[in-house]
C-alpha cells in the first residue's frame, strides 16, 4: 500500500492568471483535454470518485447539439464546507473549469447549482460571474453560466435528482440507466462535475497532468481539499496531498483523544481507532467528499449514529421504499435496542437490512445510508446497546 | 435485437425493452408493484429488484432496459433477501387490518405480503408513528393514507391520463405523502372524482366511498319502494369480479341477481340512454340551425356532450369559459332519475317520497353527479346512491348468489327498455354513434351510411378521433343543412379532452360536435369498474360492447318503445319545456386548483 504520509498543497486556492489558463485551454482540441484529465488520473471530488476524463468522454461523444456542464455545488454532505470556502475564495477558477469542461465536451451552456443556504455568496459570486463573461468574451469563446438555487434538500445533491431540481420539478433522482452523459439536465447530455473537480481540471491544465500525477497515489491522484471539524484543535479548510493514512491524519489534526474518524460524512465511514494505521484516505482505502470529522472519547457514537440516521430519515425523497422506509427502521431500531426495548440481537437484523438497502436503495443516498450504520454499528456495538 | 441472458436462458428482444418485459417473453415471472401498464415507469417500490452479473447494486427490472449481453438473475439469494426486506418495509408503514379492508383479497401488496413475507415479521411497526389522515371529504372516494405505499400509481395516473394533478407528492423523508394543493380535503381541490387512481391503486388507500349497506338498508325498508338502474358499461364487466373474464357479457345474470337482491323494480339507465340521444341530438340540430342558419352569434359550438361527470367537473375546473358549449342535457343516470320520482312514480302510482333510486355505475364521478344540488328536479334527491360495478359484485356475494348459474332475467318495464344505440354509451365514441344514428335518419330520413349501422370512424382507442360526416338529400325542414359537413371529434381520457380543449381555446378546432368521456376507453374504463385495468381489458370490454348492440332488434334511440311512449304520454317532444325542467341542467365554474 502506497503512503504518501501527510503534505500540504496549495493547489486550489493558488492564485492564476484565468485568462491565461483558458486561452492555453481553448488553443487544445476537446481531445486533447480530454486525454490530459484522463492522464491525471483524476476521480470526482464530490465523494463518488468517477474519472472525470472519462465522464467528459462520454458527453463529447454524444452527437446532441446541446450539452450542458453542470457544477453540482449543492454541497450538502454533513461535515463538508470546502465548496463554500471555494466558491468564496476562487470563484473564476470554478468558472474557468467549466469554461474548460465546455471546450472538452462542446457544451455552450454552464449551470452552478448552489445549494440554498449558501445565497449570502450570490452578491460577491454574480460580479465575479460577470468578469468572467466580459474575459470569456475578450478571449472570443462562446460559454455562458447560469447560477441556479438549491432550496435546502439534501437529497438535491444527487446528479439526476438535481437535475429535475433545475428543470423546476420535485428533487427525486431518477431511474439510471440513461446517464447523465446521455440524458441529463433537460433531457440533454451533461457532465456534471463537483467544484472543486472544476478547479482542479483548471489547474491539471495550467500546470499539465505530468505535474499533477506527482501528487498521490496510483488510485488516488493528487490533492483534495478536506473540511475538517469535530473535536480538534484546527477545524478548518486544508489541502492536503492524498495518499495518507487516517493515523497520519489524525497525529496532525486530532486532540490527541480521537477514537473515531467519520470519513466522509453521514454517508461515509466510521474508521475506529484500531484501524487507523490501516485505513488510507483515498479511493484505494476510505475515500471522501471532504468531510473529515473527529471524536474524541467523550463522544458518545450511539448519539453520532442517531444524528446521522435522523438525518436520513429526513432527508430520503422518500420516493424509494428501501431509502424512506428502511431508514426509520434503523433509527426506530437503534432506538429500541438502547432503550432495552429490543434484544441487542436485534442489531443484527438491522445490519442485514443495511445490507439490503445499499443494493436495493434507487440512488446513492439510500445505498450509502449502510455506510456509516455498518461501520458505527460493527466497531461500536456496545456504545449502541448500553 | 439485443441478446441477453436471464436465469441462464438466451432471450432476444428490441433494444429498449424492460429487463422485465424481456424475463416476461421467457415466461419468467417478476413480482411489481409500482408498475402499471397504463403508466410511464416509476422505479420507486423496488420489488421487481433483479440481479445483474458485474453490477453493484440490483437493478429495478421495470426500469432498467436491457443491453446486449446482461446475464440476470431473477430468483437469487440476495435477490430473495432484498424483495423480502422491500415487501417487510411495505408491510411496516402500512396499517394491515386487513380482514376491515375492503380491498381484502384484492390487493396487490397483501398478495406480495403472502408470497414473500409471511411467518415472523422482524420489522418495526411504524403505522403509529405516523399522524395519518383518512380524508372522506370526497362523495367518491375515500383517501386512506395509512394504507398508502407511495407507489405514486394515483400521481401518475392523476397526471398522465387524466392531465389533473390533483393529487400530488408532498413532503420528503419520513413525512412523503400523497396530497393535494395545501393539504386542502379532496372534495375542495381540483379533483374530478373520475377514481382512475381508485381503479390503479395496488392497495386499499383510495377506494370508492361505499353505499352498499344504505342500499340493503332500503331493500329491507318495507316502506320503501327501490328502483335500481344498471350502467351500459357495467354489464360488459361485472363477470371480472365473478369469475369471468374481462369481455364476458353477463346482461341477463345481473338483472336476474338484482331481482334476487330483492330491488323493487330493475330497470336500464339504457332507456335514458336513448332519451339522452333524442334530447341532446334536438339540442345539436337547434343550435346548429340557429348558428347556421339564423347566423345567432350567441351560439356556443362546438357543442360538447355532458353525459360523463368526471368530464363535466374538468371542465367546471379548467375551462369554466367553455361551459355554455356544454350540452345543457344532463347525463343518463341523473335523467333516469328525474323521471323514477316523477314519471314512474305517476305510471305506477307510487308516492314518489317513498322511492329510493339506486343506480349501478362504472364510475365514481357517479356518485359525486348524484350529490350535486342541480340534481333534485323530481323535488326530491333524483340517485339516492350511486354504487360501482365492483360494489354490484359484493352485494351479489354478500347474499350468497350463485352467479354463474343464474338465468338470464329481463329487465322490467316501463324505462327498462333499450337499444344497441343505448348499449354503446359504454364505449369511446358510443354517444357520438348513436347521436349519428339518430340524427343523420332525422335530418334525411334515411340510416346512416355505414354498413350494418356501424359507425366505424368513431370506434377504437386512439386518444382524440375525428369524423366528418356529409348530409345530403335532407327532408324539407332539414333542408338548410344540405350539402353541410358535420365535423365531429371523439376523446376519452382528460388528457385527450384537454388536447382537443387546447385546440378549442386556440380558435383551431373545426368541430360542431364532440364527445368527451372522461376515463380511457370510456365508462368501460371507468373509475368503478373492476380491478386491475389495462388497455387489454378494456378493449375486450369494448369488443363485448358492441357485441352486445349487434345483437339487438333495436339499434336507433329514437326506435326505443319506451323513449316514444315517454314523449308521448309524458314529456311532448324533445327539448319541450317539461324536458328543460326535468332533463337539462346547468353548470358550475370552478377553482382551478
Amino acid at each position: 500500500m502506497e503512503n504518501k504520509g501527510l503534505n500540504k498543497v496549495d493547489l486550489i486556492f493558488e492564485k492564476i492568471d484565468s485568462k491565461e489558463v483558458l486561452m492555453k485551454a481553448f488553443k487544445m482540441s476537446s481531445a486533447e483535454i480530454i486525454q490530459s484529465i484522463l492522464d491525471s488520473g483524476l476521480k470526482g471530488r464530490g465523494g463518488a470518485g468517477f474519472p472525470t476524463g472519462l465522464k467528459w468522454k462520454y458527453t463529447a461523444a454524444e452527437k446532441d447539439p446541446v450539452k450542458y456542464i453542470v457544477c453540482n455545488a449543492d454541497e450538502g454532505e454533513p461535515g463538508t464546507f470546502k465548496d463554500r470556502e471555494i466558491l468564496d475564495r476562487v470563484s473564476n477558477k470554478v468558472h474557468g473549469g467549466m469554461a474548460i469542461a465546455g471546450r472538452a465536451i462542446g457544451a455552450k451552456k454552464g449551470i452552478v447549482y448552489l445549494r440554498g443556504e449558501y445565497r449570502y455568496l450570490l452578491p460577491k459570486l454574480m460580479p465575479e460571474l460577470d468578469s468572467f463573461h466580459k474575459m470569456i468574451k475578450e478571449i472570443g469563446y462562446d460559454f455562458n453560466i447560469e447560477y441556479c438555487m438549491g432550496s435546502g434538500a439534501y437529497i438535491c445533491g444527487e446528479e439526476s435528482a438535481l437535475f429535475e431540481s433545475v428543470e423546476g420539478k420535485r428533487g427525486e433522482p431518477r431511474n439510471k440507466p440513461p446517464y447523465p452523459t446521455v440524458s441529463g439536465v433537460f433531457n440533454k447530455p451533461t457532465s456534471i462535475n463537483n467544484v472543486e473537480t472544476l478547479v482542479t481540471t483548471m489547474m491539471i491544465i495550467n500546470h499539465g497532468a505530468q505535474n499533477f500525477i506527482q501528487y498521490g497515489t496510483k488510485d488516488s491522484r493528487g490533492s483534495k481539499v478536506f473540511s475538517i471539524s469535530g473535536d480538534t484543535p484546527t477545524p478548518g479548510i486544508f489541502e492536503l496531498e492524498l495518499g495518507m493514512t487516517v493515523q497520519q491524519f489524525v497525529n496532525e489534526f486530532g486532540d490527541g483523544d480521537t477514537k473515531a474518524v467519520q470519513v466522509g460524512g453521514a454517508s461515509g465511514f466510521c474508521v475506529p481507532r484500531k484501524k487507523f494505521t490501516e485505513t488510507i484516505i483515498g479511493f484505494e482505502g476510505t475515500p471522501t467528499g471532504g468531510s473529515m470529522k473527529l471524536f474524541n472519547s467523550s463522544r458518545s457514537m450511539y448519539n453520532v449514529l442517531h444524528n446521522y440516521l435522523d438525518f436520513f430519515t429526513e432527508e430520503s425523497c422518500g420516493q424509494c421504499t428501501p431509502c424512506r422506509v428502511g431508514c426509520q427502521q434503523l433509527l426506530k431500531g437503534v432506538e429500541k435496542v438502547k432503550k432495552g426495548e429490543a434484544k441487542s440481537t436485534y442489531l443484527t437484523e438491522l445490519m442485514k437490512l443495511a445490507d439490503s438497502m445499499k443494493i436495493a436503495a434507487k440512488c446513492g443516498l439510500g445505498q450509502s445510508v449502510g455506510n456509516a450504520f455498518k461501520s458505527i454499528v460493527g466497531n461500536f456495538r456496545e456504545e449502541i446497546i448500553y | 435485437m439485443i441478446n441477453l441472458f436471464i436465469n441462464d436462458q438466451k432471450v432476444s428482444v428490441q433494444a429498449g425493452t424492460t429487463v422485465l418485459a424481456a424475463a416476461k417473453k421467457l415466461k419468467i415471472n417478476i413480482p411489481t408493484l409500482c408498475n402499471h401498464d397504463d403508466l410511464c415507469v416509476a422505479g420507486n417500490c423496488r420489488v421487481c429488484l433483479v440481479e445483474q452479473k458485474g453490477a453493484r447494486t440490483l437493478i429495478a427490472s421495470c426500469a432498467t432496459p436491457v443491453s446486449e449481453g446482461m446475464d440476470i438473475h431473477t430468483n437469487t439469494l440476495k435477490v430473495r433477501n432484498a424483495r423480502k426486506h422491500v415487501v417487510e418495509l411495505l408491510l411496516s408503514e402500512h396499517r394491515s387490518d386487513c380482514t376491515k379492508c375492503y380491498k381484502n383479497q384484492n390487493c396487490e401488496l397483501q398478495s406480495l405480503a403472502n408470497e414473500f413475507a409471511f411467518g415472523d415479521h422482524i420489522l418495526l411497526d411504524l403505522v403509529e408513528d405516523h399522524k395519518y389522515n383518512i380524508d372522506r371529504s370526497s362523495p367518491s372516494f375515500v383517501k386512506d393514507d395509512s394504507k398508502c405505499i407511495r407507489c405514486q400509481r394515483c400521481v401518475r395516473t392523476c397526471s398522465e391520463l387524466q392531465y389533473i394533478s390533483a393529487i400530488s407528492v408532498a413532503n420528503k423523508g419520513a413525512h412523503q405523502k400523497i396530497s393535494s394543493f395545501h393539504d386542502r380535503p379532496m372534495s375542495h381541490v381540483v379533483c374530478t372524482n373520475c377514481g382512475q387512481c381508485v381503479n390503479r391503486c395496488p392497495t386499499g388507500a383510495l377506494v370508492e366511498k361505499t353505499y352498499i349497506d344504505q342500499v340493503w338498508d332500503a331493500i329491507y325498508d318495507p316502506d320503501k319502494h327501490v328502483v335500481v338502474q344498471t350502467a351500459p358499461a357495467v354489464r360488459v364487466a361485472l363477470g371480472e369480479d365473478l369469475g369471468y373474464d374481462p369481455g364476458e357479457r353477463v346482461t341477463g345474470k345481473m338483472v336476474n341477481a338484482l331481482k334476487q337482491l330483492g330491488f323493487s323494480s330493475v330497470l336500464d339507465t339504457d332507456f335514458s340512454a336513448d332519451l339522452t340521444i333524442m334530447e341532446e341530438g334536438t339540442e345539436l340540430l337547434v343550435r346548429l340551425k340557429k348558428a347556421l342558419v339564423d347566423g345567432d352569434k350567441k351560439i356556443s359550438l362546438p357543442m360538447f356532450t355532458s353525459c360523463s361527470p368526471g368530464w363535466i367537473k374538468f371542465i367546471e375546473h379548467k375551462y369554466p369559459e367553455f361551459l355554455p358549449n356544454l350540452s345543457t342535457c344532463k347525463s343518463p343516470q341523473q335523467m333516469f332519475g328525474a323521471l323514477a320520482k316523477t314519471f314512474y312514480a305517476k305510471k305506477r302510482n307510487i308516492d314518489p317520497s317513498k322511492i329510493v333510486s339506486v343506480s349501478i355505475m362504472p364510475c365514481t364521478a357517479k356518485k359525486f353527479e348524484a350529490d350535486r344540488p342541480e340534481m333534485r328536479a323530481s323535488g326530491f334527491k333524483d340517485v339516492d346512491y350511486v354504487l360501482t360495478t365492483r360494489e354490484l359484485a359484493v352485494m351479489i356475494k354478500q347474499a350468497g348468489l350463485d352467479f354463474r348459474n343464474l338465468d338470464a332475467a329481463k329487465y322490467d318495464s316501463i324505462m327498462g327498455d333499450s337499444t344497441g344505440a343505448a348499449v354503446i354509451f359504454g364505449a369511446t365514441g358510443g354517444v357520438m354513434e348513436a347521436a349519428l344514428r339518430t340524427a343523420y335518419e332525422i335530418v334525411t330520413g334515411r340510416e346512416v351510411p355505414f354498413g350494418n349501422l356501424n359507425i366505424t370512424p368513431v370506434r377504437g382507442m386512439d386518444g382524440v378521433k375525428e369524423a366528418t360526416i356529409k348530409i345530403e338529400g335532407c327532408v324539407d325542414a332539414w333542408k338548410f343543412l344540405e350539402g353541410a359537413e358535420l365535423k365531429v371529434a371523439i376523446a376519452h381520457g382528460l388528457v385527450n379532452a384537454n388536447k382537443i380543449m387546447k385546440l378549442v381555446k386556440e380558435g383551431k378546432a373545426p368541430y360542431h360536435f364532440v364527445e368527451i368521456m372522461a376515463c380511457p376507453g370510456g365508462c368501460i374504463g371507468g373509475g368503478g369498474q373492476p380491478i386491475p385495468t389495462n388497455l387489454q381489458i378494456r378493449k375486450n370490454r369494448m369488443k363485448a360492447i358492441y357485441s352486445e348492440d349487434e345483437g339487438m332488434v333495436l339499434r336507433k334511440s329514437h326506435q326505443n318503445p319506451d323513449v316514444i311512449a315517454i314523449y308521448k304520454e309524458f314529456l311532448d317532444q324533445p327539448n319541450s319545456h317539461k324536458s328543460h325542467e326535468l332533463l337539462h341542467t346547468h353548470y358550475v365554474e370552478r377553482d382551478n386548483f
